[in-house]
């Protein structure tokens, strides 16, 4: 057995795969995270207190393992998903009742969905109450704040899709409230609805942007959020104390 | 030997105004592209037909419908009116407030909003809830005979369509 691991992993195939040992040293250890695209979000070493559950939540990693469950069952939803009067509402009823598994896609889309805006603006409010956002990560919060738009963006869009009564009223409503905006209100709501009321274009346009251009940007700002994380020196760690003695000397 | 750039040789006066006009001239195109794209861009995302139902409605002959009945016509979103007097007026069924479609309510003659509770009286008025104006009034007219309501065009309100 130890032999044809052995064999295995000295193979050039495998060698061209993982560039680093087994020996348990500090050398291989580094190796195993540089040279690893999929671990090299975290740096080689981090501080045992900056990755603590009750300093972050991990707020931040659920709502990205959120998207990511959005974006798998969003794809198999597309497969049988139609975005056209009246199929649209056919397809989302196939799904519930007749698809293998399409109930449980569809549901686990809705919550993950549900969770994922939660997650997002906790995520935003302990950054905020931990001062995480000052300098030198005013930038990221930016980010941060156009992923929180991308976010909401995405849910908004995804409620016309199963074109019920709930999905059809609720963006007659939402879209109402972008033309109250003045000046550019009333265009914003045509170009929205691509017509005067929300129909066929209405569907498509919801669509396009809840599949296409709303996760690119989602995609996009979410890789820059998490490199920045890392060249803004890494989770935000609160600055020591002053000791008691440095306040005697004071007092 | 130390190495010799671009950098560290001094441009003469011509190099340096030829730049310049070439930057000038690449800024220039860059702007003139994009203030181009964005116009192209813009005008892509505002459709030019429309398909969508007429805006003008035929509800019937005028003496088929009785004096001082209410005609509701939900899929047209319209509540058309004949008084006792035989004079007409037309309301647009959508709500000002945000857009839902309202429910007339015949026990207390009243129309109401089930989105955020706006309550309107059967000329329109607003007697309760959010929305900020009374219910739309319509333009009304008769052709060969059969009436017509354009909910593209509004007119005061209290203004009646009198059948001559």
């Amino acid at each position: 057995m130890r032999d044809l691991v052995k064999r295995l992993t000295g193979t050039a195939f495998y060698r061209s795969i993982f560039r680093h040992g087994f020996a348990d040293t500090n050398r291989n250890r580094s190796l195993a995270v540089f040279t690893n695209f999929f671990l090299h979000i975290h740096a080689v070493k981090v501080r045992r207190r900056a990755i603590a559950f009750r300093r972050t939540g991990y707020l931040g990693g659920l709502s990205a393992a959120c998207f990511f469950i959005l974006l798998v069952t969003g794809i198999l939803l597309m497969f049988y998903y139609r975005p056209s009067v009246p199929e649209a509402y056919h397809d989302m009823k196939d799904l519930q009742f007749v698809v293998s598994a399409g109930v449980f896609l569809r549901n686990l889309h809705r919550w993950s969905a549900h969770a994922m805006v939660a997650l997002v603006l906790a995520h935003m409010a302990v950054t905020f109450f931990r001062g995480a956002y000052r300098p030198p990560r005013e930038f990221n919060w930016v980010i941060g704040v156009f992923l929180m738009l991308a976010t909401v963006l995405l849910s908004y869009t995804g409620y016309l899709l199963p074109w019920d009564q709930l999905a059809y009223w609720a963006v007659t409503v939402g879209t109402n409230m972008a033309e109250a905006a003045p000046i550019v209100g009333a265009k914003l709501k045509l170009l929205l609805l691509g017509g005067h009321t929300i129909n066929a274009a209405a569907l498509l346009r919801f669509y396009v942007l809840h599949c296409v251009l709303l996760p690119f940007w989602l995609v996009l700002g979410l890789c820059v959020h998490i490199w920045r994380v890392r060249k803004d020196g890494g989770i935000y760690l609160p600055p020591p104390a002053p000791s008691a003695a440095t306040d005697e000397d004071q007092a | 030997m130390p190495l010799d750039d671009d950098l560290s040789s001094p441009l003469s006066e011509e190099e340096l105004a030829r730049r310049r006009t070439l930057t000038l001239l690449g800024a220039g195109a860059l702007t003139a592209a994009g203030l181009g794209t964005a116009v192209v861009g813009y005008r892509f995302f505002e459709p030019n037909v429309f398909y969508e139902e007429d805006a003008r409605v035929g509800i019937g002959r005028p003496e088929e419908i009785a004096p001082g009945s209410v005609m509701v016509l939900p899929k047209k979103r319209l509540y058309v009116v004949r008084n006792a007097d035989g004079s007409f007026y037309a309301l647009s069924s959508i709500c000002t407030h945000l857009g839902c479609m309202t429910r007339y309510v015949p026990e207390n003659a009243q129309v109401a909003c089930p989105c955020h509770g706006s309550r309107f009286s059967l000329e329109g008025k607003v007697t309760a809830g959010p929305a900020p104006r009374p219910l739309r009034r319509l333009k009304m007219s008769l052709e060969r005979g059969i009436l017509i309501v354009d909910a593209s065009q509004e007119i005061p309100a209290g203004q009646l369509f009198k059948v001559t």
